[in-house]
Formats: structure tokens, sequence, C-alpha cells
């Protein structure tokens, strides 16, 4: 049992275990620290930084859903540099392996911020967060469009080279999600994320207007975990060679395992940690469990186990 | 500051008591040595609605008091209204059921090291926190006086013991239902003006706290508030809770109110701002 191998690759980067946290949920590891060692997690994946500091969206940013809730923080964040100063070099001390999420306006800023994570010592990855659904313009959502998110991740591939690998962060508010991932993949992103949060409203019925201050607002939890399944699944289908970084209300052992199963290389744990600060080491334990109990040997012989023949 | 409280923890704790008071629930949680770590303003993030429950996010809740017992060991309180499904879960839980925690969360009330005149206003059931305040205040020999308000007398929360722990009481409500006509907010400028009070400990509804805050606007009177905005986490991961704060500089940042509150200095909260985005750079 203590020899399975729960390790993965997401690109040319090795995670000894395929449970990360997501980008957003986590800021930069120092509250969950508290709670369990982060070097015991397979990554901390970083709340999406832009390159200025950004103050947000107004309050209310939050209304619980049925199984889920809506969020419009719209990546309040310290900036780049403050961020590469002060969150960085303490979750390295920690001996945590760390993905980076970059967040931009432009084609430009998303480059700009690539090159200054590039040169940063002990970074595992860079996730591209194209996928947004907090900006003040719909038509901002890079990866809602293909050709937006090719430029966007053949701008930051001419940037990064091929030192670290590029997780390119998908929408599922999308109609065709196979062909924007073909495009981002051919544009040298290396794995994928799926999937960044559902587009929702909510109507205060005592003001009887929308409730989140920016109106609208990205939908997680238990409640979009279909969407997610169904989005790796496709993607996997179409490429089964590509990574994939699964997300989208994970909060069990069991969970995390279907996302696998569907063709996820690693999952990460979001929302779950609002309600239980031990949610993503617990998922990894139980994950672990799990995959010993159904007999498969590796971690790996399970991603995208799913997808065999009917004979198999 | 911008770090989890460092006494945080997470465990099953066990309800010991759970009665009706008014229009309130006086609920007991046993939490053994946990109660070394809470600090008056401090909360506690409660899993709500069971295993299988559609309610996914944690309820905050400001710790009343907390105590020691032969019997029963370490005792955290809190005085819940069932409005919500979440607190009307918590309401219903029996004694002997056990309900998952994190606490102590957020900031504390800050305590003078010398002894001052002291002004605790609740507005509600704002007010729970603020016993256990002013037994804390009243051991370092501050004079505690204690101003309650609500919109009816059946939303005051003023039980017998904790009239004991303040040197006087006054009540009112917005329909004459208890105590004097009016609201909480009234009598207090008159304090500020005779110079009766150094510092104010308040807790209650926004509108409450930022009333305060413009009474105490260019005075030296200073004025701790404990807020309330809503929370995902409750542990400074999901951003959803914060407030725009001025710092000593002037600059202006979107705190969580769940690490660098919920007690923050009434003086440096951006009343005017609260709901919007500061326009300001950053």
């Amino acid at each position: 049992m203590s020899n399975f191998d729960f390790s993965t690759t997401l690109g040319n980067a090795f995670f000894n275990t395929p449970v990360f946290t997501a980008s957003g949920c986590a800021s930069s590891g120092k509250e969950l620290a508290q709670f369990f060692p982060l070097k015991d997690i397979g990554a901390v994946v970083t709340k999406s930084v832009m390159n200025k500091p950004r103050y947000g969206r107004p309050t209310p940013r939050m209304a619980e859903t049925p199984s889920g809730m809506l969020n419009s923080i719209g990546l309040q964040g310290p900036g780049i540099e403050a961020f590469l100063a002060k969150d960085i070099p303490w979750l390295v001390e920690q001996n945590s392996r760390v993905i980076i999420s970059i967040a931009g306006e432009t084609v430009e800023e998303y480059a700009t911020l690539a090159r200054k994570v590039r040169s940063v010592p002990g970074i595992s990855a860079i996730e591209v967060n194209i996928s947004c659904p907090n900006v003040e313009n719909r038509g901002l959502v890079f990866a809602c469009d293909p050709d937006s998110s090719r430029r966007v991740i053949d701008g930051v591939r001419k940037t990064i080279g091929g030192e670290i690998p590029i997780i390119a962060k998908l929408s599922p508010d999308v109609t065709n999600l196979p062909s924007i991932a073909q495009g981002v993949v051919e544009s040298g992103a290396d794995a994928l994320a799926l999937i960044n949060t559902v587009l929702g409203m909510v109507i205060n019925l005592e003001t009887m207007r929308p409730h989140l201050g920016g109106k609208t607002g990205g939908l997680s939890g238990p409640a979009i975990k279909p969407v997610a399944v169904r989005a790796i699944y496709q993607v996997h289908a179409a490429m089964p060679d590509v990574p994939i970084l699964g997300m989208g209300g994970v909060s069990s052992g069991r969970d995390a395992l279907e996302l696998i199963l569907a063709g996820a290389s690693g999952v990460s744990v979001g929302t779950a940690s609002f309600g239980n600060p031990h949610a993503v080491i617990e998922i990894q334990r139980e994950l672990r469990e799990l995959l010993i109990a159904k007999g498969f040997p590796t971690l790996k012989s399970a991603i995208g186990y799913a997808h065999r023949e009917a004979s198999e | 500051m911008s770090q989890i409280n460092r006494g945080a923890a997470h465990l099953n704790a066990t309800v010991l008591a759970n009665k009706r008071v008014g229009q309130y629930h006086q609920i007991v949680l046993g939490i053994g040595d946990l109660v070394k770590s809470c600090r008056p303003g401090n909360f506690v993030a409660i899993k709500v609605g069971g295993e299988s429950s559609r309610m996914i996010l944690r309820r905050a809740f400001a710790i009343s008091r907390v105590a020691e017992s032969a019997s029963f060991g370490g005792t955290m309180e809190l005085i819940v209204a069932p409005h919500g499904s979440g607190s009307k879960w918590l309401c219903s839980q029996s004694e002997g059921s056990e309900v998952d925690i994190v606490a102590p969360l957020g900031t504390a009330f800050g305590i003078p090291t010398s002894p001052v005149n002291a002004l605790l206003v609740g507005g509600g059931y704002g007010s729970a926190p603020l016993f256990g305040l002013a037994e804390v205040l009243k051991a370092r020999g501050c004079k505690v006086d204690m101003l309650l308000g609500a919109s009816t007398g059946a939303k005051i929360y003023a039980p017998m013991e904790g009239k004991r722990a303040v040197n006087s009481l006054k009540i009112f409500t917005e329909d004459g239902s208890m105590g004097e006509l009016g609201r909480v907010t009234e009598p207090i400028k008159v304090l500020i003006d005779q110079k009766s009070v150094d510092v104010i400990y308040s807790c209650g509804p926004m509108g409450m706290l930022r009333a305060i805050s413009e009474l105490t606007d260019d005075t030296d009177v200073v004025h701790q508030c404990a807020v309330e905005e809503a929370m995902a986490c409750g542990i400074g991961i999901c951003m959803t809770c914060v407030l725009p704060v001025k710092d000593d500089s002037g600059a202006i940042s979107m705190l969580r109110s769940c690490i660098d509150g919920p007690v923050m200095d009434g003086s440096q909260v951006q009343w005017h701002l609260v709901g919007q985005v500061p326009e300001a750079n950053l």
C-alpha cells in the first residue's frame, strides 16, 4: 500500500500527489498552512495575479446557492511585484510546489506577467487564467473566443520558452470547448485547467435587484461538478495526450476520482476549502485510498479510465 | 496584520446547552482548551445542515463569552437568531449533538492597559459579545457603561447575569416597547461632549457602526467596532468579506473582515465606500 505511485505530471512538471488547491480558493497558501503542511499536497495554485494592484469588484461579492455559491471578487490582488516579493518566497520556504496563476486584461499584460514569473526560482508551472468571469467586459473573457485564447497563449509561450509548463485555464461557458482547447494547445499550452466557474446570477428578493455588486458572478461548488466531468471527458476524448488539471465542485475523494476517470491528470480543490479548511488534505487521502481499493496500481493508470472500450 | 488568528483550530464541539431566550437561542458548546485562545470580539465558523446538506458554506457567529468549569471544561456561548436556514439548523441542534467548528477567528477588541471609561454599544443581538467584553474590562478596573438598542423590545438581548458586569445599562427601542424611545446613537453625542467616555466598543448593524464613527470623528474617543460582512470561508481565502479601510499612510485597501476584522478601528473604515470600489489609485 505504501508503494502506491500517486505521482502525476503536467507537461514537464512532476508532482508527488495529484491534489492541488484551486486558484482563487487558497489565496497564497498562508491561511491554509495553519491547518495542514502545504508540502503534503500536490501543489498550491495561487490566486490569479494581475500586473497592477487591483481592488476587485464591490460587495456583496458572495451568494450561497443550492449546493454551490456565486462569487464576484473580480481579481482583487496586490499586483505581480508585491506578490513575487512577499508571497512566493514564503511558499517556496514551506517546500510547497507552486503554480502561479496569472490574469491580464490584454494579450500584452499576459506576456509581461509571464516574463516576470519566468525567472522566479521554485515555480513548477504557470496557470494562464483566460477565463475569469468577473471582468467588467464579458468581451474580455479570452477563453470564450478561439482567436483571443490562441493569441494570449501564443504571447505567453514566446515569452516563457520551454522552461516551465503552461496550463491554460478555460471556461465551460462556450459552445465548443474541444475546439478552444485544441487552439490553445496548438499555440503552446502544455496542459489545460478545466473548468473555471460558470457564469450565474442571483436576484435578491428584498431589493428585487441582482444581489451581487458585480451583478453576475461565477458559480462554483458541487452544483457544477457534472459540468466539470463533462468538460474533462469531452476534451480528453479529443486530445488524450494533453494533461488536464481538473476542477469544479470536488468535495470528496469520490468526486476527485470521477474527474480522474474522465481524463484529469490532477485535481484542484476550490470551494470545498471554504466549508472545510482541511478539504484538500482529506480529499487527497480519500482519493489515494479509493484508487488502491479499486485496484489501480498507479494514479496514472486511472487517468481517463472511463474512456476505455466497452469490452475492456 | 493579515494573518489568520494563530489560535484557530478545526474541531468537533458538543452542544452542552441550547435554550430559547426571547427571540434568540443561547447555545453553549464544549470546546476544551480552545477557550484559552478565545478573546472578546473573536468569532466562530460553524458547518451547518449536516452531511447531505445543500448549504456548503460555514456560518459565522460572534463568540458571546467563554468560560471554564470543573464539570464542563472549556465552554463557548453563542447567541443565535434563527433567521436563515443555517442559523435555524443550529438552533435545532439538541444537547449532546456535535457541531463542526473553526475557532477562534478574527481580531479581538483591544483591552486598555490602564483603567478607562468604556462605553459598550450593542444593536440587536450584537450585544452578545459585549457582555464577555464587559467582564474583561471590569477586571481591568474600567468603568463600563452599556447602551443597547433594537427596533423593538423583543430583539433586545440583555441577560440578567450580564447586567451585573456593567456600571450602567440603558436600553433604547425604536417603537418604545422597552427602555427609552429612540435610537441607541442619540445619547452617545452627549457622553462624548461631556468627555465622560474614552473608548467606545460597538457591535451591531453596519448603519449603527457608521453612525457612531461619525460621532467620534474629530474627537479623542477611540471607536472599536465589530463589523458584519457576508463571508464564505471565515479564514481569509475567499476574499468576499472585504471592506475599504484607510491605513496610517492614507492608502485605502479592501481588507478582509474575517482576518483584519471583525474588530476594526471605526475611524479607518471608509463607511461611505462600503459596497463600492475606491476610485483612487492603489
